[in-house]
């Protein structure tokens, strides 16, 4: 068990794969000799050589084509799209092709290609390169989504990506790079579809994934501690599949739920959950689940109004303080 | 010049039109001559005014980042003569699609430069009005302006604005993209599409031989004005760093497409000398040796020295331009600052022309909540 960044934690279990497979190799704009616009790739080009760590043109639709074509031959690419807001170009080789192939082609031919790409806004990049849009890829069958939001599940579920037989978009968060946690030795899988209770409570569930499932963990501290109220964070993991149970055996128990998101709110992740929910626990809700999402606008560019427009801690805590007041149960020990 | 690739192999250098050395010689050109033979002593004065401004407004602006007065700077330094050039061959109908680098075109479109600060400093979205100034706002994703370039082009074909022969009326829309944007789809869609409608578009491409840290060779294994063959309309190389050269070479290409004879594409061949971005940082990826080799052919030098040879200024002209473009520096960094930040409100202002209930509903929301501040505030 080391302490490291989920930069390095992604870093090093890539790093990893392309040792013990040699079919796995890495394709992506600014990834050979500049290392990854956010360092991911840092020393591989070095290590590994052209061949195994290309530096593509500036053509997603492109690269992300050529890798479903190099998996369904057997290789198992792994692209890394700069940001997931250029994974809009590829579009259509994502949707009808790496996650249709394997249907159309009648199980012929599977598409093990990993998409590793951050979303996430707060860095001042502007509408066009700061958004959300894992739910288009969630929104479809024949891809996997996972979303972790730790060190040791980027670990996890990077493996099991790579080794995945069908397509997999791998979000990673700008916010996440830096932030630290324990990471598990050795090269065992996570298990992709299956979300975790990063923190057990009494009083309510709070459900997010990526960045958000950061946020949740704070606020669900400081509730604790400001306020003694116990709340308990289900950090889904996987978007695509979505693990159903276990956010339904939360809520069952505490009989609330906030769901947290940095995209849109309409028709977004939030609304599957809180749909999840009202079809698994119904008769235990208190409660209607509120969701927590960004304004419903382009992201702005200047520092200010992305505040303004961002999901942050206090508006969680402000949903959290709503729904309980609706099921009267505020204040310290009052159940 | 040879660039290090991962290759080992660098494209063959084909001729380029020029009619400036680096020397500031003038290169007769029997094909070019005829197409800049109107251009006057106060035309390159005017010019070489315009270069040194473009290149003031951009080193304030990198300044200005540098401090924190702006999120993000994109520097032209080493393409003032591609801008100036390509610019001045505008007539003022025809309409410009600029990446976020077109700093000079800007300036030479009687675009204010605070506007173009406020836009990187986050205050507003870009305030300059398109329309009056037919240049539009600053495209950021990649290559995607030069469909919408070829899409207003359309427009100007329908409205019957080419081939009438009145110089008012005529017109013709100029995109610009670099080198990187080549390899993007939106690009050679672009071109399929003004080929086979024979749109009326100039595509001037920048070759500034970086797309952040990839080399040319990574986008393309012939030179890139060739590849409008493919597509079915010219292409010309230009020396990038040569201002009369890019002024006769699109003049040429937008009268052709005024003309109603099709699209153009130019490769102004040129180096970008400063980094992608102000968050990039070129040591990391490029040899100093390739920036040592490329300030001999500076694109102010050449046609400061030309103007000396032929006795088109004197020192006393040189020096009103420096000191007209340290008046310049001064304003820009005090209208910098002095640009309010903007509401949080404004967030909902422009996502749909009628807004709807439910943004209506958010923005209420966040003005009752950011009331409550002042109303804590004044008890």
């Amino acid at each position: 068990m080391a302490v490291m960044s989920y930069r390095q934690a992604l870093h090093d279990t890539l790093r990893a794969e392309m040792l013990r497979d040699p079919d796995v190799f890495l394709m992506g704009e600014e990834i050979g000799r500049f290392e990854g616009s956010y360092k991911i790739t840092a020393g591989l080009l070095d290590e590994f050589g052209p061949k195994r760590v290309r530096d593509t043109p500036i053509a997603e639709e492109g690269f992300t084509g050529a890798a479903v074509g190099a998996a369904m031959l057997g290789l198992r690419p792994v692209v890394e799209i700069m940001t997931i807001n250029f994974s809009l170009l590829a579009l259509d080789q994502i949707v009808n092709h790496a996650a249709k192939i394997y249907g159309m082609f009648g199980g012929q031919r599977s598409v093990p290609m990993v998409i590793r790409t951050p979303g996430g806004g707060g860095q001042q990049l502007a509408a066009t390169h700061s958004q959300n849009v894992e739910l288009f890829y969630a929104f479809t069958p024949g891809l996997k989504v996972v979303a972790p939001s730790s060190p040791a599940d980027a670990k996890a579920l990077l493996l099991a990506s790579i080794r995945d037989n069908d397509p997999v978009l791998f979000l990673e968060n700008l916010a996440l790079y830096n932030t630290k946690g324990e990471v598990p030795d050795g090269d065992t899988a996570g298990e992709i579809g299956r979300a975790a209770v990063t923190r057990e409570g009494t009083d309510i569930t709070l459900v997010a994934y990526s960045r958000m499932a950061h946020v949740a963990l704070q606020v669900a501290e400081k509730l604790a501690a400001d306020e003694g109220i116990s709340a308990e964070v289900v950090d889904l993991r996987s978007l695509r599949p979505l693990d159903r149970p276990t956010i339904i055996e939360s809520v069952r128990k505490t009989s609330c739920a906030v769901v947290l998101e940095d995209d849109w709110l309409t028709y977004g992740i939030g609304a599957e959950v809180a749909a999840s929910i009202s079809d698994g626990a119904f008769d235990y809700l208190d409660a209607p689940v509120r969701r927590v999402a960004m304004a419903e606008v382009p992201l702005p560019y200047a520092k200010s109004l992305e505040v303004a427009a961002l999901p942050s801690a206090n508006d969680v805590v402000t949903a959290v303080h709503q729904t309980l007041d609706a099921v009267g149960r505020r204040s310290v020990g009052a159940h | 010049m040879t660039v290090e690739t991962a290759a080992g192999d660098t494209p063959p250098e084909p001729e380029l039109v020029q009619l400036l050395t680096p020397e500031g010689q003038r290169v007769p050109s029997e094909h070019y001559d005829p197409l800049i033979a109107d251009i006057t002593g106060d035309d390159v004065r005017s010019m070489y005014r315009d270069l040194v401004l473009g290149r003031r407004v951009d080193s304030e602006a990198v300044a200005l980042q540098r401090q924190g007065e702006l999120g993000l700077w994109a520097s032209l330094l080493g393409q003032e003569a591609a801008q100036v050039g390509s610019a001045r061959a505008l007539r003022p109908q025809d309409h410009v699609f600029p990446t976020y680098r077109e700093h000079a075109v800007a300036l030479c479109r009687g675009v204010d430069p605070v506007k173009l600060l406020a836009l990187f400093r986050g205050v507003d979205q870009g305030s300059w009005d398109a329309v009056e100034t037919h240049f539009h706002l600053y495209t950021i994703v990649i290559g995607a302006q030069t469909l919408h370039a070829t899409g207003y082009a359309m427009g100007i074909q329908r409205d019957g604005a080419i081939g009438t022969g009145d110089p008012d009326r005529d017109a013709a829309v100029i995109a610009y993209f670099g080198d990187g944007a080549t390899s993007q789809g939106d690009v050679n869609e672009a071109f399929i599409w003004a080929s086979v409608t024979n749109a009326p578009v100039v595509f001037f491409c920048q070759n500034n031989q970086w797309a952040i840290s990839e080399p040319l060779e990574r986008q393309t294994r012939v030179p890139l004005y060739r590849r409008a063959a493919g597509f079915g309309f010219p292409g010309v190389r230009v020396d990038g760093n040569d201002v009369l050269a890019c002024l006769a070479v699109t003049r040429e290409a937008l009268q052709r497409a005024r003309d109603g004879e099709g699209p153009t594409l130019v490769e102004a061949f040129t180096y970008r000398m400063g980094a992608h971005t102000t968050t990039d940082d070129p040591t990391r990826y490029r040899l100093n040796a390739e920036l040592e080799h490329w300030k001999l052919k500076d694109p102010i030098e050449r046609v400061k020295a030309f103007m000396v040879r032929g006795d088109l200024a004197d020192q006393a002209f040189f020096d009103g331009v420096e000191e007209e473009a340290d008046e310049l520096a001064v304003h820009l960094r005090a209208a910098c600052r002095a640009l309010p930040d903007p509401t949080p409100t404004s967030i909902f202002d422009h996502v749909y022309v009628e807004p709807t209930p439910d943004l209506v509903a958010q923005r209420e929301s966040m003005t009752a909540h950011l009331d409550s501040f002042e109303e804590e505030a004044a008890r």
